[in-house]
């Protein structure tokens, strides 16, 4: 039973949150996903119309029409929901087709869909590791990772983020296991910059490891044709592993996958817990995503148009004197080190019509809080010219622009 | 002076400090409240703990208390008979 006591109990930790400023509230998003939202924060207040600038819908693909209408004949055609997860009555045609033109997509041997990225993650490792092999993750790796990890039986260690001699000293320090496999994110979520992968794959193959990268922030429109990380470094057919989302740029409903060489993906097929034990993607969304791959596979308009954005908004954010975290992905953090200041100037962001979130320790390194903002194809430039204008008022209020960090440090602490 | 203990203090300085971190590490410097080592990254201090000791150190041993600073290492590594 729920006693008064355990309430209580539960009640003190809550409020110990709030008072630590951890306490995340949501806000409530009273339109489809675009550039354009109407939102309703704090929930009860006031509905406001702002500039979504911290949506995952890198390619504007969330609302998209042809998107859309794929889904409804979707929910025509196969239905609304499987009631079974997939290996006993859950794998409907499109469900293979999607696969089928993810491993296209990717240029990869083969895919197997997860309920979500999430899921792909955590049960990857436990299908295809076992004692005599190790992990070696790069410290900043998805939270989705480190879970997935701990839940293998494999030797677990680390490298400093992005620091390729570290990888290489441990690489030459478990030279006496089965499998080394190196685990990195193909695009970093927080700080937007990549994975250094032609590094990687190079010591891959000197010490005989696997690769497996998480590239949700990057399949779609990283690369030439948005195929990912992976072609942008020029290494397509050489990552052994593979996880990305549907949740983001593909569409931006749910689902994930697995993706890479054949056996692994068999591998999760007859082991993976998430895969076995969850329901079948929905056949609505399926469709969805089918849809999303026919149209970036036709054309890299989307993503070249992103690829625009990202750059007048960096070079705009440079030039009006903020720092923000240097790199090419869309991804774009603009460095405040407090954390209060990046609270109290996201509110601010929010009162002049731009909705974007500040990030604080825990979620960042201490002294390291920014807003970070994410581009997306549904802007155009008169969204990106209002959030520019709203960014250097509040900036001003706060005296941040043309500081160095010492600076920033200085007046408002780390 | 202690050789075991400036043993696990270079270990860590160079296992989780950038080149241009220029903080410096004591005996006593708490390392994972202070978010020098996280939980994740903590698993490479472990390692190295147990290769170098050749011992195994049970996940029920290996908590953040127990790894939070050189001295708390020093202590956690006597229960497995390594002293100085």
């Amino acid at each position: 039973m729920f006693s008064p006591e355990i309430r209580q109990a539960f009640q003190q930790q809550l409020a110990e949150m709030q008072a630590q400023g951890i306490f995340k509230e949501e806000r409530v998003i009273c339109a489809p996903q675009d550039a354009d939202i109407e939102a309703e924060f704090p929930i009860g207040s006031e509905r406001r119309k702002v500039i979504n600038m911290c949506a995952n819908n890198y390619l504007g693909l969330s609302s998209h029409p042809e998107v859309v209408g794929a889904a409804h004949r979707g929910l025509d055609v196969r239905g609304y929901g499987m009631s079974s997860v997939r290996f006993i009555c859950g794998t409907q045609d499109i469900h293979k087709e999607l696969e089928r033109k993810l491993t296209e997509f990717l240029g990869t041997e083969d895919t197997i869909l997860f309920p979500s990225c999430m899921d792909a993650n955590a049960g990857v490792f436990e299908a295809v590791l076992n004692e005599q092999d190790v992990m070696i993750a790069d410290r900043l790796v998805h939270a989705s990772i480190v879970d997935g990890m701990r839940l293998a039986k494999a030797q677990q260690d680390t490298y400093k983020h992005s620091d390729m001699a570290h990888l290489e000293s441990k690489l030459k320090l478990h030279q006496d296991k089965r499998i080394r496999m190196i685990i990195t994110d193909g695009a970093f979520s927080m700080d937007g910059d990549l994975a250094r992968l032609d590094v990687i794959v190079e010591l891959a193959e000197k010490y005989n490891a696997m690769v497996f990268i998480d590239d949700s922030h990057a399949t779609g429109f990283i690369g030439k044709t948005g195929r990912g990380t992976h072609e942008h470094f020029g290494v397509v057919g050489k990552i052994d592993i593979i996880t990305t989302t549907l949740g983001k740029a593909l569409g931006g409903a749910s689902g994930g996958c697995v993706s890479g060489r054949r056996e692994i993906v068999e591998m999760c097929r007859q082991r993976a817990r998430p895969y076995l034990f969850s329901n079948t993607v929905a056949p609505v969304v399926v469709s969805g995503a089918v849809a999303v791959l026919d149209l970036i596979s036709k054309t890299t308009e989307r993503r070249d148009k992103l690829e625009r954005n990202t750059r007048w908004w960096r070079e705009h954010l440079t030039e009006a004197g903020f720092i923000i975290k240097p790199g090419e992905t869309p991804i774009v953090p603009v460095m405040l080190f407090n954390a209060k200041l990046s609270q109290d100037f996201a509110r601010d962001l929010y009162e002049e019509g731009v909705y974007a979130v500040g990030f604080f320790f825990p979620v960042v390194p201490k002294g390291q809080a920014r807003i970070r903002t994410q581009l997306s194809a549904a802007h155009e430039l008169h969204h990106l010219e209002k959030a520019l204008d709203a960014f250097v008022k509040v900036g001003k209020k706060y005296d941040v622009l043309h500081k160095t960090k010492q600076e920033i440090i200085a007046m408002y602490g780390e | 002076m202690s050789q075991l203990k400036d043993l696990i203090l270079n270990y860590v300085k160079n296992e989780y400090l950038e080149a241009d971190d220029d903080r410096e590490i004591a005996y006593d410097t708490p390392l994972i409240s202070s978010g020098i080592v996280d939980s994740f990254s903590m698993v490479s201090l472990k390692v190295f703990l147990e290769n170098t000791y050749n011992i195994s150190i049970p996940d029920a041993k290996a908590t953040p208390e127990a790894f939070d600073s050189v001295n708390n290492i020093v202590e956690l590594l006597k229960e497995f008979g390594v002293h100085e």
